[in-house]
């Protein structure tokens, strides 16, 4: 409050009190307003068609009152809802640790590709093969292998838990992808950089970790969260092993019932999961595109 | 510039469009257009079938044994395959007369226009289930039954409890499932495998103890496919129906009081006891779990 007053009570004030907007600005302002208002009631209207025709296009459709009762069954999503956040719970801890160990394999193999110098050839070769490989192969088909395959060579000491082994396939491939991103990213970064930071007297290692990195990583930030977003649904294919995750909880109870509402709550859950994901890959970039163009005009 | 009337052209440009996309949602089918005159009386070879003068009949791919023989289902061999030859036959189509059609299981009950006339893939009956798509009368009788691997902790259990501390796994939309979580309640949840190939195969990698599934198939599984596997035992009927595999049928069909009345004829006449001894002849004893 005291605050306010001492603002209101400073020459501010005064200089207001002399100026007195013309005639013509105040007509422009209150023409602005009027358009301003018109164009909200013409959006809000146009929304309001908009919603009426997909109501009636969807609700008359001949199929609608059978399409109705088997997939937006009240009490089937509320029977399944419980069981779907439950499944939910493994797709998060999937996501969490394959998210965090595909960002360290993804920059490992990025740096381990983008190495320069002939010593370096069989693991820029490694790498990219690597890359290629994963990427190549469908991730169902990575699944199937690592989840029931490796299980069959009865190694010793390697596990048999369908979680960690399916874990491990969607580490795989998604290293992949990641690695590529990665890569894009430090080949963005200009080489008068690198150039610049040899000529301070910093060693290659150095120049990489403290110059190229962190552009390159920052500069990559949307894209990665985008596969994050691909990760954490991918995570319910796990279930290929027996896992129930939130996929597969709904497909327990579409077997048994033939009604299909579950599935349209688990897909709900997943939107309502990725919306934050998503938003806040928005924020990033909205951030990252502020601080870019600070340092332009300076 | 005129900028009210322009949103009034533009508004009813939107109307007109509403009115188009209406008028263009396909209409609904006339109630028993074809099949009024044909569907009520069962007329042999001229029911309302989806393509006239043809049976279309509806299974899962891969076909499993002993349901059905070498994944073909147009072969006439295996219980489901004759089965559904039977059906045909009383209904007045000839072995040329029927065509076949691979549909998945969680597709066969989707809402919107079947293509096929019934579906035959081990469908167990239930009230729940009727909710969704018609069934014909039973031509099963099922039993579940547990298998593992000889010589584990799993293939020695006598009785449900001994059955508690072992890891299961079942495919889903299986009453198998069912029996899982309704009659065993193992300390372990469930592992739940889309397919029974998947439960088979962690079956012999160890990542479960035992599976269930249905009888026949579990004596197929331990006499062909795993074979270090044995039968533990089979559950008793759950409840004072016996559990029943039906042919499926959409919901309001016209041909399914046809198709129940073609089933059980056969099952009064013996057609399908015999069907049974010659497909799953050593689907019969298996030490009851109690």
């Amino acid at each position: 409050m005291t605050l306010d007053k001492e603002e209101l009570g400073s020459g501010e004030r005064d200089a207001a009190d002399d100026y007195k907007p013309s005639q013509r600005r105040r007509d422009r302002e209150r023409y602005r307003r009027a358009r301003a208002r018109r164009a909200t009631a013409i959006g809000a209207l146009s929304t309001l068609v908009t919603a009426v025709v997909l109501y009636l296009v969807v609700v008359s459709a001949p199929g609608w009152p059978r399409t109705k009762e088997t997939f937006f069954d009240r009490e089937y999503a509320r029977e399944a809802l419980p069981k779907v956040l439950e499944g939910l719970w493994l797709n998060v801890r999937l996501l969490l640790i394959c998210g965090a160990a595909v960002l360290v394999l993804g920059i490992l193999i990025a740096v381990a590709r983008t190495l320069r110098g002939p010593v370096f050839f069989p693991l820029r070769f490694l790498a990219a093969a690597y890359t290629d490989f994963f990427r190549g192969l469908p991730l169902i088909i990575n699944l199937m292998i690592v989840v029931l395959g490796v299980p069959a060579l009865r190694l010793q000491g390697v596990t048999v838990d369908p979680v960690l082994l399916g874990g491990t396939a969607l580490t795989l491939t998604y290293s992949a992808y990641v690695a590529e991103v990665f890569r894009a990213g430090i080949e963005s970064v200009h080489p008068s950089q690198r150039a610049a930071a040899r000529s301070l007297g910093l060693s290659n290692r150095q120049a990489l970790r403290y110059v190229v990195l962190p552009q390159a990583v920052r500069r990559q930030v949307p894209p990665l969260l985008n596969d994050l977003v691909s990760l954490q649904k991918d995570t319910g294919l796990v279930s290929i092993g027996g896992a129930v995750d939130a996929v597969r909880a709904a497909d327990i109870i579409v077997g048994r019932s033939l009604n299909y509402t579950p599935y349209i709550v688990a897909g709900l859950v997943f939107v309502a999961l990725t919306i934050p994901m998503t938003r806040f890959t928005d924020w990033v970039t909205a951030r990252m595109d502020r601080r870019q163009a600070q340092g332009g005009a300076i | 510039m005129h900028p009210a009337p322009r949103a009034l052209r533009r508004a009813a440009v939107a109307v007109v469009l509403l009115a188009a996309a209406v008028s263009c949602a396909p209409q609904p089918e006339e109630p028993g257009e074809p099949s009024s005159s044909a569907g009520s009386t069962c007329e042999k070879g001229e029911l309302a079938t989806r393509t006239s003068g043809k049976l279309t009949i509806a299974t899962d791919e891969p076909a499993y044994e002993p349901w059905f023989k070498d994944g073909k289902p147009a072969n006439g061999k295996g219980f489901e395959s004759a089965v559904a030859y039977a059906v045909a036959d009383r209904l007045g189509y000839a072995k040329d007369k029927v065509a076949w059609q691979t549909v998945p299981f969680n597709k066969a009950f989707a809402p919107g226009e079947k293509t096929f006339d019934f579906d035959i893939n081990q469908v167990s009956i239930s009230e729940e289930r009727k909710k969704a798509v018609d069934f014909s009368s039973g031509y099963y009788d099922v039993r579940q039954a547990v298998v593992a691997l000889k010589g584990s902790k799993a293939a020695r259990a006598k009785s449900i409890a001994e059955l508690k501390g072992v890891k299961l796994g079942a495919q889903v939309g299986t009453t198998s499932l069912d029996y899982i979580d309704d009659v065993v309640r193992p300390a372990q949840p469930a592992a739940v495998y889309g397919k029974n190939d998947q439960a088979k195969s962690a079956l012999k990698n160890g990542q479960v103890d035992a599976i269930v599934v249905d009888l026949p198939t579990a004596f197929y599984i331990t006499g062909a496919e795993v074979t270090d596997a044995t039968i533990v035992g089979q559950f008793e009927q759950q409840g004072g129906t016996p559990e029943q595999f039906g042919l499926v049928l959409d919901k309001g069909s016209a041909l399914t009081s046809c198709v129940s009345r073609a089933v059980d004829t056969l099952r009064e006449d013996g057609t399908l006891a015999k069907i049974e001894q010659q497909w799953l002849s050593d689907a019969v004893d298996a030490p009851v779990l109690k």
